[in-house]
């Protein structure tokens, strides 16, 4: 079956965040139709109401637009994406020194830390 | 909308379900869980008029559930209910001549789906692929209530997911309700949107799954333990 989803978070958040990463890799691009709310909620084993409650959600944040009778689209507004990658990225960051800060980390050691292993990354490249 | 009003259902002596009531809102599915001996199937056979309260109301759409309420409400049993010696299409021809919604098209497009062969003689079939041919009967008809007891006991994850697959597929939430009872709770919580929980006869609670997820941070198996041990 299609990816698990994590059991202590709503579903259509997770699915939320599912099609905003793919946004954010340009898996979808702007103005890409989006699967059915049928097909999807085939494809990821949910409930269609889940998926409805989805594509409400992302509709209520801009990031994606409805067009009457021929479905939902990404929105071709450059700015909303923007935006929605640069959120993606600090919440991404949020958490990494949330949970390195929990571990007793400085913020100097955070940052050599992560210049070192992206260089040693550049290197085996 | 399914309601029960004080329902209360006796064995000789045993108490199945007692002082129940409940109000099932249509267009979504809904998971009946509990464990085993809490009145999950009593409640499914109540609502399906193939069972009569000792006390109590059952009512869909405002009709109390009786011998005619079948046609409105499409039960799937936990027991294997079908003549051996059929073939899936006479399987589904009886089925088709039996219920006047039995949408013809719609199974053999199901059977498609779920692989049926339709020359095969039920008694050949392997458990996962009558669990299969159950699923598809039930779901061609054309009724609003669809109520399905154990559909996925004692299969294997192919056959679940195929079976949880064809549910999503072939089930329109703008007409149809369904009630699942089951014990595959990881498997079936990500296609539930509400879960009555039952316990000894009693519903202990009626929620939301995204609700018990977002409220209370807990997926449903870890909600129904605590539940069930308060």
């Amino acid at each position: 079956m299609a990816q698990p989803f994590n059991p202590s978070v709503p579903i259509y958040l997770q699915l939320c965040e599912r099609i905003k990463n793919k946004i954010v890799r340009g898996e979808l691009g702007m103005g890409t139709r989006l699967p059915s709310v049928r097909d999807l909620a085939i494809d990821s084993g949910v409930n269609p109401n889940t998926v409805q409650r989805t594509y409400h959600e992302l509709e209520e944040s801009g990031i994606v637009e409805k067009k009457r009778g021929q479905g939902t689209f990404v929105t071709e507004n450059s700015v909303v994406i923007r935006r929605m990658r640069e959120d993606l990225k600090i919440s991404h960051i949020k958490l990494f020194v949330t949970e390195m800060r929990e571990m007793g980390y400085s913020e100097t050691e955070m940052l050599d830390g992560l210049n070192d292993y992206l260089a040693q990354k550049e290197e085996n490249e | 909308m399914i309601q029960l009003e004080g329902v209360s259902k006796r064995y000789l002596t045993k108490k199945a379900l007692d002082d129940v009531s409940l109000q099932i809102e249509p267009g979504h599915i809904i998971g009946l869980i509990g464990s085993n001996g809490s009145g999950k199937s009593t409640t499914l056979k109540l609502i399906s008029g193939l069972l009569q309260p000792t006390k109590g109301t059952v009512l869909i759409d405002g009709e109390t559930a009786g011998r005619r309420i079948c046609r409105k409400v499409a039960y799937l049993s936990e027991l294997d209910a079908y003549y051996s010696f059929f073939t899936v299409k006479q399987t589904v021809d009886f089925y088709a001549q039996t219920f006047s919604d039995f949408n013809r098209e719609k199974a053999e497009e199901m059977l498609e789906f779920m692989k049926l062969d339709q020359s095969q003689k039920v008694k050949h079939l392997s458990k996962g692929n009558r669990g299969r041919l159950k699923i598809v009967v039930t779901l061609a008809r054309e009724v609003p209530f669809i109520l399905m007891d154990e559909p996925l006991s004692g299969l294997d994850p192919m056959v679940r997911s195929s079976i949880i697959k064809g549910l999503i597929s072939f089930i329109d939430l703008e007409k149809q309700t369904v009630i699942i009872t089951t014990h595959e709770l990881q498997e079936i919580e990500p296609l539930l949107d509400t879960v009555i929980l039952i316990k000894n006869g009693v519903i202990l609670d009626q929620k939301s799954v995204e609700d018990i997820r977002c409220n209370e941070n807990l997926s449903l198996v870890d909600w129904m333990v605590e539940k069930y041990e308060h």
